[in-house]
Parts: structure tokens; C-alpha cells; sequence
């Protein structure tokens, strides 16, 4: 009979590093996919003890929760301590939807001064510093899988992906940080 | 790859995080049961066709989500603007004066 339940994730284990670029998956998060229109996002960045933040690509954070705005009324809280944030929004009676994704994404981390290469070997956006400077976020694309990419510093990426797509996404960056050209 | 500016993102982006999304300012008739085939045949499929600008709604499917219009060149693929759903249909005598 089995007594524990262990829960494994698609990059357990798996991590890779090449000459100007590592690769590891990112420790597990909560995250919440949020929906609100202007009239809600006043009490919910109250009740997040963020601000969301309104400008396109932009970020906002305290402490650990990060808030990334992803459309003109959605943005993706990832918090890296893992607190209950759907219990932080329950309270709210502005209209706006809140649903828990912490299991339907996983991240990895994408760092060293080669990161920008490595990520173009997939992505068609310009992520030179001046157009995606350091706090920027955007959804967009990776290979044939939808991403989130979060630059949180000069040569560190974040990119969040669906589960079902992480073997994927990290083999294609495997790849793109092997191959020197 | 064609680069698509985003009226919601405000910038211009690649081709490949949008859809296409068929001719712009289709209205749906508020009551179908009143229309006659011929009108309900014209507004389900005869589309304008042009050779020139055309009006066309894309999707931000791979960005920020949003649908939006554009107004695209099919002769030589060139996106004279993109505006936001909703807004009024530009004029098209404006745009191309802008372009030369
Ligand atoms: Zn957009």
C-alpha cells in the first residue's frame, strides 16, 4: 500500500549547461491566472498587496509574488513562496476571474550571457536589452509552444510554459544552447 | 516574416504570434429569422475581395489575446494600420497619403 504520495514534475532531474548558458527548472510556484477589468483592479491589487501593473509588457513585485501583465485585462501572479493566493482574491466582490494554475505551468530558468541567443533560437521577438529590458514580460511563442518569457535580470529568463509542453520547450533550448552557431 | 503592430501591446511584434481573422466590420444582422437567404447568403460568405487595402480583423492569439482590425495591402502584403476593435473604419485616402 502506498503510504506517500510523492508529486513529480515533467523536469525533475533534468538540467543542462553549455558554454554561456545553463538550464534548470525552476522550483514549483503558485500562480494564478487573473481576468479583471478596471474597475476591479484597485481592490485586487489591495487584496495582492501588489499593484497590478497596466502598462503592456510590463511587471510589478512584492517580496516574491510578481504580477506580469499579459493582455489589457489579464496578467499571471506567480508567487515563489507558494501562498494561497485564490484565498487572498476570494474576498473581492468587483467582477473578475481568478483560477489557479500553479500545477498547469511549470518554468524553467534560463541564464548566462548567451541567454538571448539560446531564447532567439526559438522565439521571433527582439529580445535585445532595449526591447525587452530587465522586468519586462510577454506571452509569445517558443518553437510550437505557447510561452510566457519574464527577463529578470540582463541574462536570466524566465520561461513559464503548460506542463504538457515542458519536455518539449527544455529540449529545444537543450538544443539551441548546444549548437555554438 | 511579416511584423504586426498590436494596438493593445503597442508594438510591433511578429507575424507568427497572430491569426488571421477574415474581413473586418462584418456586422451580424440582429435578427437572422428576419433575413432572406439572399441576405443571409451575402452576410455568411460574399466578402469584398480586394485587390488593394483591405479591411481585416487579426487575433494577438499568441500575445495579449485581443482581436483588432488592420488595414493590410493584399497586393503587396503591407499593413497601412492597425487600430483597436470598435474603433471607426479609417480613411483610406488619409492612410495612403501617409504612406507615400
Ligand atoms: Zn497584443
Amino acid at each position: 500500500m502506498v503510504e506517500v504520495l510523492t508529486r513529480t514534475g515533467p523536469l525533475d532531474g533534468r538540467s543542462f549547461a553549455a558554454s554561456g548558458v545553463r538550464l534548470s527548472p525552476a522550483e514549483p510556484a503558485a500562480r494564478l491566472s487573473l481576468r479583471a477589468g478596471g474597475d476591479a483592479v484597485k481592490a485586487l491589487s489591495k487584496a495582492l498587496a501588489l499593484s497590478l501593473p497596466l502598462r503592456p509588457k510590463s511587471t510589478s513585485a512584492s517580496g516574491n509574488l510578481a504580477a506580469l501583465w499579459l493582455g489589457p485585462d489579464e496578467w499571471l501572479l506567480i508567487d515563489e513562496d507558494g501562498n494561497d493566493l485564490m484565498a487572498a482574491c476570494a474576498a473581492i466582490t468587483a467582477v473578475h476571474s481568478a483560477v489557479d494554475i500553479s500545477h498547469r505551468n511549470v518554468a524553467i530558468d534560463v541564464t548566462g550571457p548567451n541567454v538571448e541567443d539560446v531564447l532567439a533560437a526559438g522565439c521571433p521577438q527582439d529580445l535585445s536589452l532595449r526591447a525587452f529590458p530587465v522586468g519586462a514580460a510577454s506571452r509569445t511563442i517558443f518553437g510550437k509552444a505557447e510561452v510566457v518569457l519574464w527577463r529578470r535580470s540582463e541574462q536570466h529568463f524566465r520561461v513559464e510554459c503548460w506542463r504538457s509542453f515542458a519536455d518539449y520547450v527544455f529540449g529545444l533550448l537543450e538544443a539551441a544552447a548546444r549548437d555554438p552557431g | 516574416m511579416l511584423l504586426i503592430r498590436c494596438p493593445y501591446c503597442e508594438e510591433t511584434l511578429p507575424e507568427a504570434e497572430f491569426t488571421y481573422a477574415g474581413e473586418a466590420h462584418i456586422i451580424r444582422p440582429e435578427r437572422p429569422s428576419d433575413q432572406t437567404d439572399e441576405q443571409w447568403e451575402e452576410y455568411l460568405f460574399i466578402r469584398t475581395n480586394v485587390k488593394g487595402a483591405h479591411y481585416e480583423r487579426w487575433r494577438h492569439m499568441h500575445g495579449c489575446g485581443r482581436f483588432f482590425n488592420a488595414v493590410r495591402d493584399t497586393v503587396s502584403d503591407r499593413f497601412l494600420t492597425t487600430y483597436k476593435a470598435g474603433a471607426p473604419r479609417p480613411d483610406l485616402s488619409t492612410l495612403t497619403e501617409s504612406q507615400k
